[in-house]
C-alpha cells in the first residue's frame, strides 16, 4: 500500500445536520492519481466486506413528551425532520439516533407511552433501519429496563456496507459512565477487525470532557477512546448538548448532533445552562439542517470543509411553504 | 513547690479560658484539635443545599453530605470529589484544596427531569 495516501482521510464522511441530527455520505475518498484505488481494494480485502457509498442520517435529542417555554412545539420539529428526511432525493440507508428519544416522567405510564409516541413518528421514516440508543432522560431512571423492553438492547453493534457500526451506552448506570463489563464488549466485539476498518461510534454523552460542569461529559470516556485508539477511522456521533460541536483527539473525530426540541448556549461564553429561548418568528432556529460537506480535492491534498447553515422555517409561523431550507454560507 | 503547682493551675486556667474564649468568637463549632472543619451539604432534587460554600486553600475539611429524596451524586473532578449520597446513608468525604477558584459541583447521578442544573459552588480562597 502506498504511504501517500492518508488511510485517516481515506473515509469521506459529509454530513447533513436536520436538528435531529447530520446527514451523513460515507463513501471512499478516490483521488485521481488512482493511489485510493489501491487502498480501496486493500481494505476490501482485510476487512472482508467492500466499502460501498451509502448516507445515514443521525438525529438526536427529540425529547417526546417534553413541553415547556423552551418549545411549546413539542414534537413538531421531529415530525417535520421526519418529512425532511423522507423528502431527500437520495434516501439514506438508515437512520441512528442518539438518545433522549424521550422526556423523562415518574407517573405511572406515561414514560411508556412517550416511548410508543417517539416509535410511531419514527416509524413513518422511510428508510432502511432506525437504530437507537438511550440517553439518561430514557433510562436514568429506570436503568434502561423501559428502554430494553421497547427497543432492545441500549449497546449493540452492526456492520453496513463495510463499516463497522456501536452504540454505545453511556448513560444506563447511575454515573454518566460506560462502564467496565461494555467497555470488555467493546473489546471483544473490535477484536476481529483491522486497524484501517472504518469505524462509526453513536452513544449520548460526549465520550471526552467538554464541560463537566454541565455534565457534558463521560467518566469513563477516556477508556472507551483507548480501545478505539488503535483503528485509523473512527467517528463519534453524540447528542446530549443539544447543539452542533466538533472535536478531534487522538485520530477520532466526535461530532454532535443537534436537538430537535431545544438548544443549549455555548459554554463557552454562557455561564448558565438553560435552553435558548423559544422565537416565535423562528421557532426552529438553532434547530436547523447543517451541511458539512468535504472539500473536493486530491486524497493526498484535501481542502477545508465548509459549512452551510439550512435553517427549518414552519408555514405557520413565517408564511413561507413548510420546511423551507434557505442555504447560508458559513465559514468552517 | 508550692510556687511551681500555683504557676501550673494558672497556665491550666488560661489555657482553659483561651479555649472558651475561641469557641465563643469561631463561626465553626468546636471540634478537637486536628479534626477538620465539617461542612455539612444536603441534596434533594433537584438543588444543594447550601449553593456555596467557602474553604481555604490548604485547609483539610469534611463534607457531610445527606439525601433528603433519592440518590444524588457529588462530582467536581479538579477537587477529586466523585461520591454518591444515597438516602438514609450519610456520606463524608474529605478535601484539601490546593487550587483557588470557584469549582462548580453537580449531581451526576440522574435524578429527574431537573437534574442537569442540580449543582452548588465550592469557593476555594
Amino acid at each position: 500500500m502506498s504511504d501517500r495516501v492518508d488511510r485517516r482521510r481515506f473515509l469521506k464522511i459529509a454530513g447533513t445536520s436536520l436538528g435531529i441530527g447530520a446527514l451523513y455520505s460515507v463513501a471512499p475518498l478516490l483521488g485521481a492519481d488512482g493511489e485510493a484505488g489501491e487502498v480501496a481494494r486493500t481494505l476490501w480485502k482485510k476487512n472482508g466486506e467492500k466499502l460501498k457509498p451509502f448516507s445515514f442520517i443521525q438525529l438526536s435529542d427529540t425529547h417526546v413528551g417534553f413541553s415547556g417555554p423552551p418549545d411549546p412545539l413539542g414534537t413538531q420539529a421531529f415530525e417535520r425532520a421526519v418529512e425532511t428526511i423522507n423528502s431527500l432525493r437520495h434516501r439514506p440507508d438508515l437512520v441512528l439516533v442518539s438518545g433522549d428519544l424521550t422526556h423523562d416522567s415518574e407517573k405511572p405510564g406515561v414514560h411508556a407511552d412517550r416511548m410508543r409516541q417517539f416509535k410511531e413518528i419514527a416509524a413513518r421514516l422511510k428508510v432502511g433501519t432506525v437504530h437507537c440508543i438511550p440517553g439518561e432522560h430514557d433510562a436514568g431512571l429506570d436503568g434502561g429496563a423501559l428502554f430494553r423492553d421497547l427497543f432492545g438492547p441500549t449497546f449493540y453493534a452492526f456492520d453496513h456496507r463495510g463499516v463497522h457500526f456501536i452504540g454505545l451506552d453511556n448513560v444506563s448506570r447511575a454515573k454518566p459512565e460506560v462502564g467496565p463489563d461494555q467497555i470488555a464488549w467493546l473489546k471483544r466485539d473490535l477484536a476481529r477487525f483491522p486497524v484501517s476498518s472504518p469505524i462509526v461510534v453513536f452513544t449520548h454523552r460526549p465520550l471526552f470532557d467538554l464541560k463537566p460542569e454541565w455534565e457534558w461529559f463521560t467518566s469513563d470516556g477516556d477508556e472507551v477512546m483507548n480501545v478505539l485508539a488503535p483503528y485509523e477511522n473512527v467517528t463519534v456521533l453524540y447528542g446530549h448538548i443539544h447543539r452542533h460541536h466538533e472535536h478531534t483527539a487522538g485520530g477520532a473525530r466526535h461530532l454532535a448532533a443537534r436537538s430537535l426540541i431545544f438548544a443549549f448556549p455555548d459554554p463557552e461564553t454562557t455561564a448558565d445552562k438553560k435552553p435558548l429561548p423559544f422565537d416565535k418568528d423562528q421557532p426552529f432556529k438553532n434547530l436547523g439542517l447543517r451541511i458539512i460537506e468535504e472539500p473536493k480535492g486530491r486524497a493526498d491534498a484535501p481542502g477545508r470543509p465548509t459549512i452551510n447553515e439550512v435553517e427549518l422555517t414552519a408555514r405557520e409561523y413565517s408564511g413561507t411553504v413548510g420546511i423551507n431550507q434557505f442555504l447560508k454560507e458559513g465559514a468552517y | 513547690m508550692r510556687t511551681g503547682r500555683a504557676d501550673a493551675r494558672t497556665i491550666a486556667l488560661g489555657i482553659a479560658l483561651m479555649m472558651v474564649a475561641v469557641t465563643l468568637v469561631s463561626p465553626f463549632p468546636a471540634r478537637a484539635q486536628g479534626t477538620p472543619r465539617a461542612v455539612e451539604i444536603t441534596a434533594k432534587r433537584f438543588e444543594f443545599t447550601p449553593k456555596e460554600i467557602t474553604v481555604k486553600q490548604g485547609e483539610t475539611v469534611t463534607l457531610r453530605l445527606t439525601s433528603e429524596d433519592v440518590t444524588h451524586g457529588f462530582y467536581m473532578k479538579a477537587l477529586g470529589i466523585d461520591a454518591a449520597i444515597e438516602p438514609g446513608h450519610p456520606t463524608e468525604i474529605t478535601i484539601t484544596p490546593r487550587t483557588t477558584g470557584s469549582f462548580t459541583t453537580i449531581c451526576d447521578h440522574f435524578c429527574g427531569e431537573g437534574h442537569g442544573n442540580m449543582h452548588m459552588k465550592i469557593v476555594v480562597e
